[in-house]
C-alpha cells in the first residue's frame, strides 16, 4: 500500500483518438511530482480520470492512499484535494461562500468550516478578502481561493491542473513556492504543467507525450547538464 | 447521514443564493405566465367557456382554469432553465466540483433537483398571490394542499432537464433541444384547454396530450388546488420522475464519459 497516489495501466481514447496509453505512477506521501508534457499530452485527460469525472475502461487502477478509485471511490476522493485549470468558483459568492459551499460537499458542520477557512485564507494571506465576491478578484487571488479550498478538508493528495495558467510572474511564483511547502510538510502533490520553470531539480519529474510516459525519476537527473527547458524541448519537440 | 444533509443544506442554499442575485431571471419567469393569465386568458375569455368538469364543482372563468397551467409553466420553465445552468455549470467547472465531492453522485444530483424544484415553487406562490389580486383566487386551504403536488411536478421537470443537460455538451445545442421539449410539451397538455375540447378537434391530439407527463403534472396541481385528489395524476408524475431521475444517473454515470472532451 502506498500513502500517497497511486496510478496502473491507465488508457483512454477518445473514439479512434488515443489520449492515455498504459500510463503508470506513483507519488510518495511529501512528494512534490510534476507532471510535465505539451499542449495535447493527455494532461487533462490523465486528470479527469484522477477525480473520476471518466473511468478508464480495462484493467486501469487509481488508489489514493490506499484506497481504490473504483471500488471505495468516497474514500478516495476524501483525500483528494484538487485544483482545476478552468476556474470552479461561483462568480456571484464570495470567497468565504465558496468555502463554506465545498466543506459542506465534503460534510463539514458549519463550525468546522468556519475554522478551516480562517486557517486555510490566512495561510494564503487571503484572510481580508473573505467577504469579497469572486467577480471582484484578480486572477492570482482568485487561484489562491481555489487552492485554500482544496486544502479545506485537509487532503493527503493534492492535485493541481495547470494552476498557474494566466497568472502574472510573482503570482506563479507565490503558488509554486507554497505548494512545494506542502509537499515538506507531508503532502502527497501531482502538480500538472507545461512550464518547465515551475519544476525544481528535487522534483520528482514525469514526462507525458503522446499519451505516454517518456520519463519518470528526479528532475535533476533526467536533465543532466540540459536546462530542463532545452531538454524537454529536444524530447517533444514542443516550444512551451 | 448527516453529512448527506449538510451537503443537501449547502447545494440548495447555493441555488437560493444564485436565485437572490438573479433578479431579473425571477422576473421574467413571472412576467411568462402573467402575460398568459392577464391577458391572452382575457382575449380568450368569451370564446372558450369551460364547462363543470373535475375537481370544479360550477362553471369557471377561463382565466381561473389556466392557473394550475401556468403555475406547471413556471415549474416546467424553471426546470429547463436549472437545466441550463447546469450545462453552464459544467462548462465553467463548478460542476466538476459537485461531482468530485465524496458523496453519492445520485445525492448530488438529488440534491440538485430539490433545490431548483425549491426556487420555482417560491416562484409559483408568488404568481398565485399575484392572481390573487387581480381576484383569481383558489380555495384558502388549496394553497397549502397543492405545496407537495408544486414539489412533486417540480422534481419531475427538473429531472428531465437533468436528463437533457447530461446529454448536452454545448450550450448552443441547448436552445434547440428547448425548443423541441418545451413549446410541445406545454401545448401538448391540458395547461391550456381540457382534453375533452381538444378531442373536438382530434382524438390522436387527445391521446397524445393523455400520455404527456406534464398534463398529469398539471392535473394534479389543479386538483390539489380545489382540495381534491387524482390517483392516476399522482401515479403518472411519480413513475415519470423515477424514470427521468434514473435516465439522469445513467447519463452522469463517469463510466459513461460525461465529461468526455477533448482537453488536453
Amino acid at each position: 500500500m502506498i500513502n500517497g497516489l497511486k496510478a496502473r495501466n491507465l488508457s483512454f481514447q477518445y473514439g479512434a483518438k488515443t489520449a492515455l496509453n498504459n500510463v503508470s505512477f506513483e507519488v510518495s506521501k511529501g512528494q512534490f511530482c510534476a507532471l510535465l508534457g505539451p499542449n495535447g499530452a493527455g494532461k487533462s485527460t490523465l486528470v479527469s480520470l484522477l477525480t473520476r469525472l471518466l473511468v478508464a475502461p480495462g484493467d486501469g487502477e487509481i488508489h489514493l492512499i490506499g484506497h481504490s478509485l473504483e471500488h471505495s471511490p468516497r474514500n478516495a476522493l476524501a483525500a483528494l484535494g484538487v485544483v482545476y485549470q478552468q476556474p470552479t468558483l461561483d462568480m456571484d459568492l464570495t470567497v468565504r461562500q465558496n468555502l463554506a459551499y465545498f466543506g459542506a460537499l465534503h460534510g463539514l458542520s458549519r463550525k468546522d468550516i468556519r475554522i478551516r477557512s480562517e486557517a486555510a485564507l490566512d495561510r494564503l494571506g487571503m484572510l481580508e478578502r473573505a467577504g469579497e465576491r469572486i467577480r471582484n478578484l484578480n486572477g492570482g487571488h482568485r487561484r489562491r481561493t481555489e487552492l485554500a479550498r482544496a486544502l479545506l478538508h485537509d487532503p493527503k493528495v493534492l492535485l493541481l491542473d495547470e494552476p498557474t495558467v494566466g497568472l502574472d510572474a510573482a503570482a506563479r511564483a507565490a503558488i509554486t513556492d507554497h505548494v512545494h511547502d506542502l509537499a515538506d510538510q507531508g503532502m502527497s502533490v501531482l502538480w500538472t504543467t507545461h512550464l518547465t520553470d515551475e519544476v525544481r531539480d528535487s522534483d520528482h519529474l514525469l514526462v507525458l507525450h503522446q499519451g505516454q510516459i517518456l520519463e519518470d525519476g528526479y528532475a535533476g537527473e533526467i536533465r543532466g547538464d540540459l536546462p530542463l527547458q532545452e531538454w524537454f524541448l529536444l524530447r517533444t519537440g514542443d516550444r512551451s | 447521514m448527516i453529512i448527506w444533509f449538510r451537503a443537501l443544506r449547502a447545494i440548495v442554499g447555493r441555488d437560493f443564493l444564485r436565485f437572490v442575485h438573479q433578479r431579473e431571471r425571477f422576473l421574467a419567469a413571472l412576467v411568462r405566465p402573467l402575460v398568459w393569465l392577464l391577458v391572452f386568458a382575457a382575449g380568450f375569455r368569451a370564446a372558450l367557456g369551460i364547462s363543470i368538469t373535475p375537481p370544479y364543482q360550477t362553471y369557471i372563468t377561463y382565466e381561473t382554469y389556466i392557473v394550475p397551467g401556468l403555475c406547471g409553466m413556471i415549474l416546467l420553465f424553471n426546470g429547463m432553465q436549472s437545466s441550463l445552468s447546469l450545462v453552464y455549470d459544467r462548462e465553467i467547472g463548478t460542476m466538476r466540483l459537485l461531482l468530485t465531492s465524496p458523496l453519492p453522485r445520485w445525492w448530488l444530483l438529488l440534491c440538485r433537483l430539490i433545490g431548483s424544484t425549491i426556487v420555482s415553487v417560491l416562484q409559483v406562490y408568488t404568481f398565485l398571490v399575484i392572481a390573487g389580486v387581480f381576484g383569481i383566487t383558489m380555495p384558502p386551504l388549496g394553497y397549502v394542499a397543492v405545496l407537495p403536488g408544486l414539489m412533486m411536478a417540480g422534481l419531475m421537470l427538473s429531472a428531465l432537464g437533468l436528463v437533457l443537460s447530461s446529454f448536452i455538451k454545448q450550450l448552443e445545442n441547448f436552445a434547440g433541444v428547448m425548443n423541441f421539449v418545451i413549446f410541445p410539451m406545454f401545448f401538448l397538455s391540458s395547461a391550456l384547454y381540457p382534453l375533452w375540447k381538444m378531442a373536438e378537434s382530434s382524438d390522436l391530439l387527445r391521446d397524445i396530450c393523455a400520455l404527456n407527463p406534464f398534463t398529469h403534472a398539471v392535473e394534479m396541481i389543479r386538483y390539489l388546488l380545489y382540495l381534491d385528489f387524482s390517483w392516476p395524476a399522482l401515479i403518472w408524475v411519480v413513475a415519470s420522475t423515477a424514470v427521468f431521475l434514473g435516465m439522469a444517473i445513467w447519463g452522469y454515470d463517469p463510466a459513461r464519459g460525461l465529461m468526455k472532451r477533448k482537453t488536453g
